[in-house]
């Protein structure tokens, strides 16, 4: 029995439903209408509106991506540090609103933010001035913060929790303090973990076209929004396509440069 | 001690900003007013009408049912790929590697519109079929990315071994390497059947007339005002997850100990 | 690892208790699938409906299927623009379909649709006040194609607490004094609309300089403008998130009797007279099922329900004998009485050039 041809279903079933789908995304994108070849699909990134569209989302990606590593590089090592006992429950606790729809957080976002909403409502009976965040790229940043928050939690608590104490006693009995600790022994080793966390928030995040319509009020036109028109309402497969091509080129991008320092070059989402 | 309690402010602030969406969605369920913006008294109603609404109901089963099939269908695929790919040459099987990254490295919306041009130059008539075909396509890797390390784990010699006992391929695979590699399947179906639950964007671009999961049907609401019945789902879906978390935590830590990492 | 995996366990149980009761209803469902297969009707016994949102009475569709034992599986759009490359693409195959005019011009011009036969619509031919088909004709020349359902204006709501002054013409839409409080229709078309009238220009219009005009005043309003949205502008004036807003006339009745502070206006710059109606595709499946839906939403009683419900003006003129409130059956939204406006107008198809026009001056808007 030949073990290796048990594979067939799976090189099958991965051609067919992931290389040559991709394949028709490059034919799209670098046909025109009548097919033959053309590279305008590709080229009208350079249009005002679709670079302004990309660099916005870049942007809200970036900070988004930042500031989930800030909030969640303290968190994750507070939870690896807990006792173990209860350390699963509290993880649990935290990864629990991933079970939510995703549109409806959202939504419930809207609902709290909006004009008449929960925070101003409070805001208004404590006589504080209110929150205007609404339709602002303010308000898509903390919706993609949110949703994608918990992705940048746990790969970092995977590697941080699987570093041996002993060697943090180590260095503390060399005379290390805390931030020396920190800066030669925990961060190095919470590297890779930090990487996938940072594709794992910025992909989704330069990509997204709900959280920019719930929180956005459409007011601010992301890439991802622009390839969903052309294929939902616009009905441009060619110019829909050339674009998800200059996305994807971004997300190879992030990828080479996160996977720089991860030699196994695998995501471990585990 | 002021870092400790710097620590747990810390963690309950994030705490708050985790669950304030979850507890407003918790509190309209209950709000007897239709539209978000008023509250109009406390009422059950929107559960009772959950029950009797049909539409969401169905778009829950579609959910469910999609979720389940295409976990099961990605972890058989998933297991039968990880097992011929142990017995690969080391550069074949990175290859296979790289093409299983691709869904879960690409964007969605890239995984979708791909998807949605195959279908349609295949001419498929876009439905429940489509939808399935998608998340099993986007389930795989993830069954493949939890079997395999525990693969790599094994002793080949254990197995040869029980070969030599005279036990037939078939035997041998479910006695000896299958009981190993089982958490790394039930963690990997897992995987696979919460992603294809909370998909929407994928599923936005391969459903077709007249089916709906619950993300695509609460992304029709969102656009034309919400239906409170979905929030009474989703309060409904929230304490039973809440519950069962608290059972299972309270479960006896005996077997995890016998587990060594 | 190891506690991701608990994690997950704990997911497992939970879902097996999700899917207890999902299979509980399944079976509730077979059952009642079992009962229709019994009284199976027609081609396939199905109907397939492409529908706005919001824009029927659930419990007409419930009273169609218990009469005709026709299953009907109904999906909804929120904007032309949505629904046509589904329909042209061939992937989403439906019977009935109601777009507005100048999709129906466009779906005729692509040969999407078919020919109906009035002798099997017998209500259409009798309910429908023949102005209606009239209007009709200017994109349905033969009214070979196409039975009207809704029809109506687009104007302006606001809330007459917030706003002094008279509301009388779209340039209040650019007033800085309602920053944030404005919201605009998220479709091409329509926002396009309300820049060619303020700026007196055709909202047809292909000329270019018009057109750059039109989309320099929208690029002038985004800052003041709180959301670009379609069906949610209902929603956000009734729980008054915003101050005006652009809505079609059919809204204004609901949202009235939801907000009593709410008024709707249609500006003297003129405004888009639409019809939306019901047509079949050239690849319906079930077209004599179709021609079944179609008919029964023309019955008197069916429309009567439709219009109380989604309260958008009927062209049934058997329906609006039918309204028991007299205020309602006169009522200058409801059924205004179109004379009076100047400068009104119906969307025409613009040919394939000219949806490349808007959409790119849209995108740069969008963009902006």
């Amino acid at each position: 029995m030949n073990r290796k041809l048990l594979s067939a279903p799976f090189i099958f079933w991965s051609t067919l439903f992931i290389i040559v789908p991709l394949c028709m995304v490059f034919y799209y994108g670098l046909t025109d209408k009548s097919g033959a070849f053309s590279l305008e699909n590709i080229a009208a990134i350079a249009t005002p509106e679709h670079s302004k569209a990309l660099w916005e989302a870049l942007k809200l990606s970036f900070i988004s991506t930042i500031i989930c590593l800030l909030l969640a590089y303290p968190l994750a090592m507070i939870l690896a540090n807990l006792n173990v006992n209860q350390n699963s429950f509290i993880v649990l606790i935290f990864v629990l609103p991933m079970w939510m729809n995703f549109l409806l957080r959202t939504l419930a976002w809207q609902t709290l933010l909006e004009k008449t909403g929960v925070i101003n409502s409070i805001l208004n009976a404590l006589n504080l001035p209110t929150l205007n965040i609404i339709n602002t790229p303010t308000a898509i940043v903390l919706g993609m913060v949110y949703n994608f928050l918990p992705f940048m939690v746990l790969p970092l608590y995977n590697v941080l929790v699987k570093i041996d104490k002993n060697v943090i006693n180590a260095a503390r009995d060399l005379g290390a303090n805390g931030f020396q600790t920190f800066c030669k022994i925990i961060f190095p080793l919470s590297l890779p973990g930090m990487f996938s966390g940072i594709t794992m928030v910025f992909v989704p995040a330069l990509t997204t076209f709900v959280i920019s319509k719930i929180l956005g009020g459409s007011k601010i036109l992301l890439i991802g929004n622009v390839i969903e028109q052309e294929f939902t309402q616009t009905g441009n497969w060619h110019l829909g396509s050339g674009l998800s091509i200059v996305l994807m080129l971004f997300i190879i991008l992030n990828m080479v440069i996160s996977t720089v320092t991860d030699k196994e070059g695998e995501v471990n989402t585990l | 001690m002021i870092r400790n309690v710097t620590k747990k402010i810390y963690i309950a602030l994030i705490f708050i900003f985790l669950y304030a969406p979850i507890v407003t969605l918790i509190v309209l369920s209950f709000n007897a007013s239709k539209t978000r913006a008023k509250w109009g008294g406390f009422t059950f109603k929107w559960y009772q009408s959950l029950f009797e609404n049909e539409a969401i109901l169905q778009a829950l089963w579609n959910t469910l049912s999609i979720a389940l099939l295409s976990a099961l269908i990605a972890t058989l695929i998933g297991t039968i790929a990880c097992i011929s790919m142990q017995a690969m040459k080391k550069r074949n099987r990175a290859l296979l590697m790289s093409i299983t990254n691709i869904p879960m490295l690409n964007a969605e919306i890239v995984t979708g519109i791909s998807l949605m041009l195959l279908f349609i130059s295949l001419g498929i008539k876009f439905g429940f079929m489509t939808i399935l075909l998608a998340h099993i396509t986007f389930n795989i890797p993830y069954v493949i990315l939890s079997v395999m390390p525990r693969m790599k784990q094994l002793n080949p010699s254990t197995y040869e071994a029980a070969l030599d006992l005279g036990a037939s391929h078939l035997q041998a695979f479910f006695k000896v390497v299958f009981p190993d590699i089982l958490p790394g399947i039930l963690s990997g179906f897992l995987m696979a059947f919460t992603m294809s639950l909370d998909d929407f964007i994928i599923t936005h671009f391969t459903k077709g007339p007249g089916i709906d999961t619950l993300s695509t049907k609460i992304y029709t609401e969102v656009k034309k005002g919400i239906k409170p019945e979905m929030y009474a789902l989703s309060t409904i879906i929230f304490v039973a997850v809440l519950i069962l978390l608290i059972l299972v935590n309270c479960t006896p830590k005996a077997d995890k100990k016998k587990q060594p990492k | 690892m190891k506690k991701i995996i608990a994690m997950l366990l704990c997911g497992a149980l939970s879902v097996a208790a999700l899917t207890g009761c999902g299979a509980s209803e399944n079976t509730e469902s077979d059952a009642h699938n079992g009962d229709e297969a019994t009284v199976k009707v027609g081609d396939n016994g199905e109907v397939y409906v492409y529908n706005w949102g919001e824009y029927i009475d659930p419990e007409t569709i419930t009273m169609f299927e218990e009469e005709t034992g026709i299953k009907v599986i109904y999906d909804e759009y929120d904007t032309n623009e949505t629904m046509y490359p589904k329909v042209q693409v061939g992937s989403s195959v439906y019977d009935v379909i109601c777009p507005s005019d100048y999709m129906v011009a466009k779906m005729m011009e692509n040969d999407l649709l078919q020919e109906l036969n009035f002798d099997n619509l017998p209500n259409a031919k009798a309910n429908i006040g023949a102005q209606y088909y009239e209007q009709a004709a200017e994109f349905d020349p033969n009214n070979s194609y196409f039975v009207p359902y809704c029809w109506g204006t687009v104007g302006i709501l606001y809330d007459k607490t917030q706003v002094d002054e008279p509301v009388t013409s779209w340039s209040i839409l650019w007033d800085e004094k309602y920053a944030d409080n404005i919201l605009m229709q998220d479709s091409v078309r329509d926002a396009f609309m309300v820049a060619l009238k303020l700026n007196g220009c055709s909202m047809n219009t292909l000329d270019e300089a018009q057109l750059q005009v039109a989309k320099q005043s929208l690029i002038d309003q985004k800052p003041i403008v709180q959301a670009y949205v379609v069906d949610q502008v209902r929603d956000k004036m009734i729980g008054g998130e915003a101050i005006l807003g652009v809505i079609y006339s059919g809204e204004a009745i609901y949202t009235q009797r939801e907000n009593p502070n709410l008024e709707y206006v249609i500006p003297e710059e003129g405004t888009n007279v639409w019809i939306d109606g019901w047509v079949i595709p050239k690849n319906a499946q079930n077209v004599a099922n179709a021609e079944k839906f179609i008919d029964f939403m023309c019955r008197a009683d069916i429309a009567l329900m439709n219009f109380d419900y989604i309260t958008y003006s009927t062209p049934n003129d058997a329906a609006r004998e039918l309204i028991e409130d007299e205020e309602i059956k006169n009522s200058n939204i409801a059924f205004p009485d179109l004379s009076q406006y100047k400068n009104l107008e119906t969307f025409s198809y613009l040919g394939e050039e000219g949806d490349e026009l808007y959409n790119s001056l849209w995108k740069e808007v969008m963009s902006y």
